[in-house]
């Protein structure tokens, strides 16, 4: 049965498109075929994020608009079996495709895959509204910081009224040091904020840059942030995977907590 | 060292948690900060009539239901210690 997921913010910026590229990656590794869909229209990013930008021949206004099969505007990825991007338009805006579209598309799909992942647009406009309406469920991407989670908030109380049953929270970017030293909100203040189950935390990790500027994903590598993320395809299958905080610290910060804590 | 000075200074991990409690509370029901003050103000009044409650631990919030399934609507949560009641 195939599964569809949107991965949405609210805010841009939080890493939206760096996780369904590497959630993409990481359930095509445990042997799911899957395809992202960039529903982006005008501002595409996750065929270059995916390293697939020179591969685009047709994008998505183009199989909406019958310009070309769905079949042929799919990009097959060559590092893992069973992977497939289809691309969003540059050249067009956000009313170039309306939800009962979507809907259509994804239904068209659905038979071929076991997931399909929708990277949503930033904002709660018409892109959102075509990511939405077409998902099973929601992945909500936020960072601990307060314009990120007032942002997610918003968007958990609109994926609620759309009646989505399954809503889960990815915590990007958390720094283990800056939570230690009570200057970062730790998963369970976010968690306790937003009310929704947590199913991963992504340290922020060098590896994320180095990998996004060669355009390749970063599940397979040995990076705190890849295991992250490889730990997240396995739960979004059903498997159970104890939560973790990974990160360094400091030296000096393990020494002045010793003494914070008196 | 400076770190001993600040001592009791509040982390800003803590500070952005109370900024967005309290931020949400206005997003979500589209209630302002002074309605939900002026709320709490009424409720202990009332409550003052009948028992001598320990004001400066009362705690009145607004919570979004973090249950799933029918009620998502946003709650008053009231946690009003009582020191003792009036005869």
């Amino acid at each position: 049965m195939c599964e569809v997921i949107v991965v949405t913010s609210g805010k841009g910026g939080v890493g939206k498109t760096t996780t369904t590229a590497n959630l993409g990656s990481g359930l095509a590794a445990l042997g799911k075929r899957v395809v992202m869909i960039d529903t982006d229209i005008g501002l595409r990013n996750l065929d270059v994020v995916m390293g697939l930008e020179n591969r685009i021949v047709y994008n998505l206004v183009d199989v909406v608009e019958g310009v070309c099969r769905v079949k042929q505007a799919l990009i097959k990825d060559k590092r893992y079996q069973g992977l497939y991007l289809l691309p969003s338009a540059q050249t067009r805006d956000k009313s170039a495709v309306n939800e009962h579209q979507m809907i259509k598309l994804i239904d068209n799909l659905r038979p071929q895959f076991d997931y399909i992942l929708l990277d949503c647009p930033a904002g709660i406009e018409q892109g959102f509204k075509n990511a939405v309406a077409g998902a099973d469920r929601g992945i909500i991407v936020t960072t601990p910081e307060v314009s990120a989670i007032r942002d997610a908030d918003r968007i958990i109380g609109l994926l609620e009224s759309y009646e989505m049953s399954k809503i889960d929270l990815i915590l990007n970017r958390v720094r283990l040091d800056l939570v230690k030293r009570g200057d970062m909100m730790s998963p369970t203040d976010v968690v306790d904020i937003l009310g929704i189950p947590l199913i991963g935390i992504i340290p922020d990790d060098e590896q994320v840059v180095i990998s996004t500027n060669h355009g390749d994903p970063l599940v397979e590598t040995m990076s705190m942030a890849g295991r992250a993320y490889r730990n997240i395809s396995l739960r979004i299958t059903g498997e159970e995977v104890p939560l973790e905080l990974t990160g360094t610290v400091s030296f000096w910060t393990k020494v002045t907590g010793i003494f914070l804590k008196n | 060292m400076k770190k001993f000075v600040f001592f009791k200074k509040k982390s800003s991990g803590n500070i952005a948690k109370d900024r967005l409690k309290i931020l949400l509370i206005s997003d979500r029901i589209n209630c302002s900060p002074k309605t939900l003050t002026l709320i709490k103000a009424d409720i202990i009044h009332v409550i003052s009539k009948y028992v001598n409650i320990d004001e400066e631990h009362t705690e009145i919030i607004l919570k979004k239901n973090n249950k799933r399934g029918n009620n998502k609507r946003p709650t008053l949560y009231a946690n009003i210690p009582i020191l003792d009641i009036h005869e």
